[in-house]
């Protein structure tokens, strides 16, 4: 095949799954990946409702539910309530959840809805700049979990599978990973990627 | 690469597309100088899909909104449909909503004093859709229409 025609069919393939996600998402539920299969997660730097700011890498060493959502995301409404338990039953274990608000008025939309929901676990403000790095995120709820080293261990898009799905997925990440990082300040720990 | 320009011309010709709501190009509409015309918009929202109505229950919630200029000539009434309410897994109550194909109606109104002629209008239709399972992004859709005054 020649350099063009192969030049041709490489943006033919580009354009083809730009269209395709530009004509709507479809929900996706990953599998856990294997530990050679995964990759760092990208770090960011946004605030919190406190205005503190907060890293990825702030995590490191956690295994982290990272949740992409929205006041006006009907579906996010459900998992809320599943990521309260989990940050209640898995904090002590190295767990965290890290909501990423995608709201386009910010906190004055936000902090009304955290109140109703009592969310117990930290949220922070996104932008596309993040969602971006994670993809697009055309489409919320998006979900990473993402394990002990940093590493994107698997993706929800949409309201895929359950609860107990999750559970299931996080308490596999906490015992597997679990032997094999050292503790923080140890000298190994959760490398993140640091995005130029 | 023929190909790969005409989709992308073809795509720059369906600016009033998007993809989860489309609004079919509105014929040019004739209104007589004071006088008042109505213009009919056909919406239609992706099968499985729905948008927030004009007036949904929830505060959270991200209505339909259509909005015109001022002026030259000035929108006097924007009439939406009667909503669907739907129950879903995520809402305690009802919610009302748009899906398949649905019209939404403005009345302009012209000042006497009009220059008769073409006019060209730009407006903007903001929606958000979600299905059972997902959400998307709220955006906003030109929607661009000719009066032609008399």
């Amino acid at each position: 095949m020649s350099k063009i025609a192969s030049a041709v069919l490489s943006i033919a393939a580009v354009a083809g799954l730009a269209a395709m996600s530009g004509c709507g998402s479809t929900t996706v539920r990953a599998a856990v990946k294997g530990d050679k299969d995964r990759k760092a997660a990208p770090d960011f730097m946004l605030k919190d409702a406190d205005g503190k700011t907060v890293h990825l890498s702030d995590y490191k060493g956690k295994v982290v539910l990272l949740d992409f959502w929205a006041t006006w995301c009907g579906p996010c409404k459900i998992e809320i309530p599943w990521f309260m338990e989990f940050e209640q039953q898995f904090k002590d274990k190295g767990f965290a959840v890290l909501g990423v608000s995608m709201d386009e008025d910010g906190w004055g939309a936000v902090k009304p809805y955290l109140e109703r929901m009592k969310v117990n676990y930290r949220i922070v403000l996104g932008n596309d700049k993040v969602g971006d790095q994670y993809g697009g995120v055309d489409s919320l709820p998006t979900t990473f979990l993402i394990d002990r080293q940093g590493r994107i261990a698997s993706m929800h898009v949409g309201l895929t599978g359950g609860k107990e799905d999750f559970k299931n997925d996080i308490a596999n990440l906490l015992a597997s990973s679990h032997a094999s990082v050292h503790a923080p300040g140890s000298g190994v720990l959760a490398f993140f990627h640091r995005p130029n | 690469m023929f190909t790969l320009l005409a989709a992308a011309s073809w795509h720059s010709s369906i600016a009033q597309t998007s993809p989860a709501l489309s609004i079919a190009p509105p014929a040019p509409v004739t209104i007589k100088r004071g006088g008042e015309a109505d213009l009919k918009l056909k919406a239609e929202v992706r099968p499985g899909f729905h948008v927030n109505s004009n007036a949904p229950a929830d505060e959270f919630l991200i209505p339909l909104k259509l909005t015109w200029p001022k002026e030259p000539i000035e929108a006097e009434q924007i009439s939406f449909p009667k909503p669907q309410f739907e129950k879903y897994a995520f809402s305690e109550k009802p919610v009302s909503v748009f899906s398949g194909n649905f019209e939404i109606v403005t009345r302009f109104k012209a000042p006497a004093n009009a220059q008769p002629g073409s006019v060209p209008i730009a407006g903007k239709l903001r929606f958000q859709a979600c299905n059972e399972k997902e959400c998307l992004p709220p955006r906003t859709i030109d929607v661009r229409v000719t009066l032609n005054v008399q």
